[in-house]
């Protein structure tokens, strides 16, 4: 086996076992800092080893046995005598290999642990991507334009809180399931939507690690909670818009709207799993939660025929009960421009309480440039600039202020 | 594992008739259920003392050793195997008296 298939063949399990290494050992030695440097450790020595000695037979078990006794040096090393306690668990705690059903449960405590609510919302992103993703300090740090001391800081004290607050590791009751569903979702939606619409006036329009990490964490919950509608639908969402990710940036780095995007280039396997799981919700006969709805929204949008817009305008409805924020409401005027025209759409948006949004003033430009109020447009294209992050975005709406009939010169 | 329940408000007033009735239905059920330490109402920050014999002698303040707009009311210490069931009684205690909560672990 040459050097880089043993490189690949140890990113790939690092991919595939970091979780249910870190979750193995967490509940074994219940300290999550301790369970994350041995398996941090553990990969290191594969690195080390498996290069020179070749690939163990089973890399899973190679490395759980690897971390775990990288813990208990660990735990000796250190000698506290606070660890008598985590001394005697380690002195009957021998049992053999759990079948493959306990330890996906375990992964699914690690998820709920570091997506707990009473961490703030960042920190349950960076935990997330730490202990469950495997990504390192530094790429997290990256990934959110942090410095890397401070995003260690902001992970060590996650972990301090979950100690001495005492943070259960486990899932959450049934009575609170779906909240706490629903704050794991939030996490992971807001880590593909870093990656797909990145801010930052260096940074790519486009993080396809973030997204692919977002993806990659969604189907392992959705693998473990296989029952669950609103994991399938915010997986679905994610197919369907990363299936696009190509064809939404030009090549010269501007955005494309979803009208102009070529077809062809559109991911088909994608969007054709994206729709199956639409399908299999739809047939499910439940109602819908919210990432259900913005699934079957992005399902018309990736229909092989033209957008049917009514079909789109009765599912923001169905959004709107449940969610009536005002970026739903601009959203679905969106839609309306296209059905009943941009006067229409118009007066949906004004008044929206988003000033502070730069694609409340986008969809404004492009409704008041629709009805030739040039003018108009064209400061609502500059509060648009003056407020988007994104380089591809802010491309795009500087060519399309720049191309208004009867602009002043 | 006990935790400190803290009950923040901005007005020193007393709590009224029916907060004072759920408070009790809310203490009953913290009795039963184990979970009870000890709680207690607190006097106004305005008649704190504070006092500081780290030096020679002890310098006696008056008033608070912060002045803030909200502030600590009174508490409650409760025993809860971990904070997801200290949060939960603790959503049940602020909706009892009507006020803002802090859960706090004890070391």
């Amino acid at each position: 086996m040459s050097l880089i298939d043993v490189r690949a063949a140890i990113a790939q399990a690092h991919h595939e076992e970091w979780a249910r290494l870190v979750a193995i050992l967490t509940k074994r030695f219940g300290d999550l800092d301790t369970a994350e440097e041995a398996a941090a450790e553990a990969f290191a020595t594969a690195a080390e080893l498996w290069p020179v000695d070749g690939l163990p037979p089973n890399p899973g078990a190679w490395l759980t046995t690897t971390a775990t006794r990288k813990a208990i040096d660990r735990i000796r090393r250190e000698n506290k005598r606070d660890d008598k306690q985590k001394e005697a668990r380690m002195l009957y705690d021998d049992d053999p290999p759990e079948p493959v059903g306990v330890i996906d449960d375990e992964r699914l405590r690690l998820i709920f642990t570091c997506c707990h609510p009473a961490l703030t919302m960042h920190t349950r992103v960076a935990l997330t991507l730490r202990m469950v993703g495997g990504l390192t300090v530094a790429e997290i740090a990256r990934a959110f334009l942090v410095a890397e001391t401070a995003m260690g800081r902001r992970i060590t004290r996650a972990k301090a809180k979950i100690k001495a607050a005492r943070i259960p590791y486990r899932v959450p009751s049934a009575e609170d399931l779906s909240v706490r569903v629903s704050g794991v979702l939030a996490v992971l939606f807001l880590v593909f939507n870093e990656g797909y619409l990145a801010t930052g006036p260096d940074t790519d329009p486009l993080r396809h690690d973030l997204t692919a990490e977002a993806i990659r964490l969604t189907r392992l919950i959705r693998a473990l909670m296989p029952d669950d509608g609103e994991v399938a639908g915010l997986l679905a969402l994610m197919l369907l818009t990363e299936a696009r990710r190509t064809a939404r940036i030009s090549a010269s780095g501007e955005l494309v709207a979803l009208d102009e995007q070529d077809r062809g280039s559109w991911d088909r396997e994608l969007i054709a799993e994206g729709h199956a799981l639409v399908r299999a919700r739809l047939a499910s006969g439940q109602a819908p939660g919210r990432y259900q709805i913005l699934a079957a929204i992005n399902a018309v949008h990736t229909d092989v025929r033209d957008t049917d817009w009514s079909q789109v305008i009765a599912l923001y409805d169905q959004l709107v009960r449940l969610d009536p924020s005002p970026i739903v409401r601009l959203n679905r005027a969106i839609a309306i421009a296209e059905l009943d025209g941009p006067e229409v759409a118009l007066a949906e948006v004004d008044g929206l309480p988003l000033e502070d949004y730069h694609a409340f003033h986008a969809t404004q430009a492009d409704l008041l440039r629709r009805l030739g109020r040039s003018e108009e447009s064209r400061a609502a294209y500059d509060r648009a600039i003056a407020l988007a992050g994104n380089t591809a975005e802010t491309a795009y709406l500087i060519r399309r202020r720049d191309q208004l009939a009867g602009t002043r010169t | 594992m006990q935790y400190l329940i803290s009950v923040i408000h901005n007005k020193t007033d007393l709590a009224s008739p029916d907060q004072e009735a759920a408070i009790d239905v809310f203490n009953d059920r913290l009795q039963a259920e184990g979970h009870w330490v000890f709680a207690g109402g607190l006097g106004a920050p305005d008649n704190a003392t504070v006092i500081d014999n780290r030096g020679e002698e002890a310098v006696v303040t008056d008033g608070p050793f912060l002045e803030s707009k909200e502030f600590l009311v009174g508490f409650w210490i409760i025993e809860a195997p971990d904070l997801d069931v200290a949060l939960k009684l603790a959503a049940e205690g602020s909706k009892a008296c009507n006020r803002k909560i802090e859960v706090r672990p004890f070391l």
